[in-house]
Order: structure tokens, then C-alpha cells, then sequence
């Protein structure tokens, strides 16, 4: 994979609903008020008058109306600030779009602290558990603008129900393609610990285990997860779960890939979601023990 | 207008009318305490699968239909009586009402019940998806109209007033809601029910919600490209 981060996933995010929008009759792209802006930059919405919808700041409705788009046979891109395309309008989302048998793509923007500055007003760490909680769902969390433009382009084409959450962090490079794989960034023992690191996060990982023996792998689809393939490259009995949500998450979909041994298996993530601090992003990181330094300790702890 | 009748089951659609609706519902059991809702319904979707609607219940999903959203689900047994007696399932799946084998729940589902577009039950989610049906007609530039039949305690839903809002700003003239009034809102709507339309533009019209006459001459009101809402006044459940 390539070693340049040339654009944001918020910019790329773009590129590829224009890429849709021009390709596809059926895409349509459905907003309330969030990233407008952009789609005004872009020229998407003189473009596309009548695909490019912005219903105001009514999150309920957002969904809604992507479910009547959907159940009409287009492919609506649904795109918001995470609480308030997954947390705020959640029946819509079980009700106007699964329980339709209709789908979308669902893309998010804030992630479980990108607007550290806003406050818990402003974060869902527990975004993928409650989509994860949704059947026939995919869930994607890219870690560089690389993937995101894979697995946007390919959750669109595949015509399911697929939530992509973006982040404003993206790792030096990217790791994984279209495909939902799970892959090995780094070697170690049957005798050592191994870190299954989600999206955004495996540079300090990588970094918080340097001198241990440890394997490293990396997915940007924790849902559904790459059994066979966790099943096959887990060498030894200790597995450390490092994901940047709800921290025990995905801990059930690991269990269940590794039901077959015996396993210890630890989930490291957002343990305590009402922080009561602002600041940036890496400071978020840091109080949440996802930074190098709090990775190792948790790695290292008993 | 139809372009077929049913011809499945042990009749044809011809030969069921109105009259014989009140006989079907009684043959759903299970869900009395919704029997207030169905009965507050009959009349105007009668009116709208007798008169107004374009279907095809041999095919239930062409493309050229009206939609017909249900968007308060609760009482279905009047929906269904009327969607057997016009054809679309054999009038003895009425019997099955609420089985665990039936089609027929006390909320209908769209993946089980023929003809039926939304899966509804519970509330405020019908007028959303209504306006996303809309504006998908509008962009494939379809002739169908797009219909939601809602209650007054229904619209107790916040989810409703962004939808009633969104429907008028983008001139939603293929969309039409008929609101079934029968007191039930817990705090009523004062004013009128038809106010909460009007105040967004929309071309409103209070009916009796037991005259058919009135009820397709509603439905066929001008709006000069605003959206419908069609207000059909029945007997509280005290009345």
C-alpha cells in the first residue's frame, strides 16, 4: 500500500459520493446539514439537484427519507456526525431501513472523539455496537483515506447495509483493501500476546509494543469480522482487543472466532465515555489509554 | 382506477364490496383492544382502495401503482379486510389473524403481506418514508401517488412534524396524507388538526370521515404543487 496521506477521509469521502453520484443513477445522497459545505465546494448540489437532498437538521427524517429512497431502488448515502445519524434516529434505523428490508450506506464523521472540543454531545463510542446490534449489517472503520475509498466504493456496490465511520485520525499508511480482511502488521510467538487492532490506532500500537514479543494484526471491518482468518493467524492464548469505541465491542465476534481454544481476551477501548474534558483528539487518545504509552500498559498489565 | 381483479381464492375480488368488510374483521381475533382503530379507518380506506388508488393486485409491485403507506399501524384488521376483499390474499388468510404461520400480524409487514409497501406499528415512521418515496418518484419523474393514512394521536410523534415540514419545502405534490381524527391524541391539537398542515403549506381538507362522497372529492382536491392532508373526522371512542 501506498505511503502518502495526500487528503482527509472527509475529503475523500467526497471524492467518491462525486465518483457515485456520476456514475449511478440510483445513488442519492442524503444529508441534514452536515457536510453541505462540502457538497456546495464540490458542485454536487447544482449538479444534482434532485439526488443530493438536505432535509434540515431532522436526523429522524434523514433516515426516513433514505428508507423511502431505498424502498424506490435507489442507494442512498447517508452522511452525519455520528450521534446524530446512529444514536439520535436508532428506530429509523431498525425500523425505516432493516426492518424495510431496505438498506443504505451510512457514513459518519466525529467518531468517539474527533470533536474533542465538543464535548459527549458530540461522540458515540458506542456507534458500532449499536449497528452491530442490527442484522445484515456491515461495519467498516477505515484507518487512512486509502481504505475508506476502498470499502466505500465496495460496501456501495455490494447493496447492503453497510456504516462506514470516518475519522479525522488516519494511521501513516493504509493496510487493507476492498476486501474485509484481517492481516499481519507484525510477527511474533505462540508464547506472546496478540493485539487485533480496529481503523485508526495501529501506529501507536505498533509503537507501545516495541520489545515485546507480540503480533500485530489489523482490520477495518469489525462487523462482520473476519473469522477464518483470526482463527488461522492467532498463534498463541492472549489477545488484546484494541478498538476506538466502545471498548467490548467486538470482543463477542472474537470470542466466537476463537471459540475453539482456549483464549484469554481483553478488550481496550473507550472504557469511560462521559470524559468531562475537551482539548484535541490526541488528548482524548491519551485519557482513553489508546496512546503508545497506555496501550503498553494495558498490554503489559496482569 | 385497477387495471385487474384478483382471481386467486376461493372468489373473485368482484364479488366482495363494502358490506361485506365488517363480517371479515370480525374474523380476526386477538387484537380487540386495537378494534376502535380498525373501525376508525374502514371507511376512508374503502374510499381509497374503491376509488381512488391505482393497483394491480395480481402484480402488487408495479411500478406504475400508487403507494399506500399505513403509517399507523395499529389495528390492521380493517387494512386487511379491505386489501382480501380486494384481491391481493385469499379472504381465508383471515382467519390465521395473528397465528404464528399467519402473513397477517397485529402489525402488517411488507415482506409478508402482498400489497402492503411499509411495515408500520410503531408510530411516526410512515410520513419519513413517504417523503423519501416521493422525492424518489420525483427524480424517476413517476405519475404514482404516494398516500400515508396516519391517526391524530399518531402525530403526538415529533418524527411527523420534520416530515410535514420537509414534504412542503420541497413541493411534494404527489404526496398526500390522510390523518384519521378520532380524539385519540392525549393532549388534542388545538386548533385543529389540519392547522399543523396548513401552517407548512399544505393544501388541507377536513372531511366526514364516513362519507365517501367526500372522502374521494378530498382526495382529488387541486393543491397547486403542495402536498395534501386530508383530514377525516370520526366518532371518538366515546362517540
Amino acid at each position: 500500500m501506498a505511503e502518502t496521506r495526500t487528503d482527509t477521509m472527509r475529503t475523500r469521502f467526497m471524492r467518491v459520493v462525486g465518483d457515485l453520484l456520476a456514475s449511478d443513477d440510483r445513488a442519492v445522497a442524503v444529508l441534514a446539514v452536515i457536510n453541505r459545505g462540502l457538497f456546495e465546494e464540490e458542485g454536487l448540489i447544482e449538479r444534482y439537484p434532485n439526488r443530493v437532498i438536505d432535509v434540515g437538521i431532522r436526523e429522524q427524517s434523514q433516515i426516513g427519507v433514505a428508507g423511502g429512497l431505498a424502498l424506490e431502488g435507489f442507494r442512498p448515502i447517508v452522511s452525519g456526525y455520528a450521534p446524530f445519524l446512529v444514536e439520535r434516529p436508532f428506530e429509523q434505523i431498525k425500523l425505516s431501513l432493516t426492518h424495510q428490508g431496505a438498506s443504505a450506506v451510512l457514513v459518519s464523521v466525529g467518531g468517539s472523539w474527533d470533536s474533542a472540543g465538543a464535548g459527549r454531545t458530540h461522540q458515540a463510542p458506542a456507534d458500532v455496537a449499536l449497528i452491530s446490534a442490527l442484522p445484515g449489517w456491515t461495519v467498516h472503520v477505515p484507518g487512512h483515506p486509502d481504505e475508506l475509498d476502498a470499502l466505500l466504493r465496495s460496501g456501495y456496490a455490494g447493496g447492503g447495509s453497510v456504516y462506514i465511520r470516518t475519522s479525522v485520525e488516519a494511521n501513516r499508511s493504509a493496510h487493507v483493501s476492498a476486501r474485509s480482511e484481517i492481516v499481519t502488521l507484525r510477527g511474533g510467538t505462540p508464547d506472546g500476546v496478540t493485539l487485533l487492532v480496529v481503523g485508526p490506532g495501529v501506529d501507536e500500537a505498533l509503537a507501545a509494543v516495541e520489545g515485546l514479543d507480540a503480533t500485530v494484526l489489523y482490520t477495518a471491518t469489525p462487523n462482520p469480522l473476519d473469522a477464518r482468518t483470526l482463527d488461522a493467524k492467532v498463534a498463541g492464548d492472549d489477545l488484546v482487543i484494541i478498538e476506538p469505541y466502545l471498548a467490548g465491542t467486538s470482543a463477542g465476534r472474537v470470542a466466537d472466532a476463537l471459540s475453539n481454544r482456549p483464549m484469554r481476551i481483553r478488550s481496550h477501548g473507550v472504557h469511560q465515555p462521559e470524559v468531562g474534558h475537551y482539548g484535541s483528539p490526541r488528548d482524548h487518545r491519551r485519557f482513553h489509554g489508546l496512546d503508545a504509552r497506555g496501550i503498553r500498559e494495558f498490554v503489559t498489565s496482569a | 382506477m385497477n387495471r385487474t381483479i384478483n382471481t386467486r381464492g376461493p372468489a373473485t375480488a368482484a364479488e366482495y364490496g363494502y358490506d361485506d368488510l365488517r363480517a371479515f374483521m370480525t374474523r380476526m381475533t386477538g387484537d380487540e383492544k386495537h378494534s376502535f382503530a380498525a373501525t376508525s379507518t374502514l371507511d376512508v380506506l374503502w374510499v381509497l382502495y374503491d376509488r381512488v388508488l391505482r393497483y394491480d393486485q395480481v402484480h402488487p409491485t408495479w411500478e406504475g401503482r400508487d403507494r399506500f403507506l399505513l403509517s399507523k399501524g395499529h389495528g390492521p384488521m380493517a387494512y386487511y379486510a379491505v386489501l382480501a376483499a380486494k384481491g391481493f390474499f385469499p379472504v381465508d388468510e383471515l382467519d390465521r389473524f395473528g397465528s404464528f404461520d399467519s402473513i397477517l400480524g397485529y402489525h402488517p409487514d411488507r415482506l409478508l403481506v402482498p400489497g402492503v409497501e411499509i411495515s408500520s406499528g410503531s408510530l411516526g415512521h410512515g410520513l419519513g418514508l413517504g417523503v423519501g418515496m416521493a422525492l424518489g418518484g420525483r427524480i424517476k419523474d413517476s405519475q404514482s401517488r404516494i398516500v400515508v393514512l396516519m391517526g391524530d394521536g399518531e402525530l403526538d410523534e415529533g418524527s411527523n412534524h420534520e416530515a410535514i415540514a420537509i414534504a412542503s419545502r420541497f413541493g411534494l405534490d404527489r404526496l398526500a396524507v390522510t390523518v384519521i381524527d378520532n380524539d385519540s391524541a392525549k393532549h388534542g391539537w388545538p386548533g385543529g388538526v389540519a392547522s399543523r398542515f396548513a401552517v407548512e403549506q399544505w393544501a388541507t381538507v377536513d372531511v366526514d370521515g364516513r362519507d365517501h362522497d367526500a372522502i374521494e372529492g378530498a382526495m382529488a382536491t387541486e393543491t397547486d404543487g403542495r402536498p395534501l392532508a386530508v383530514v377525516a373526522h370520526v366518532e371518538g371512542r366515546d362517540g
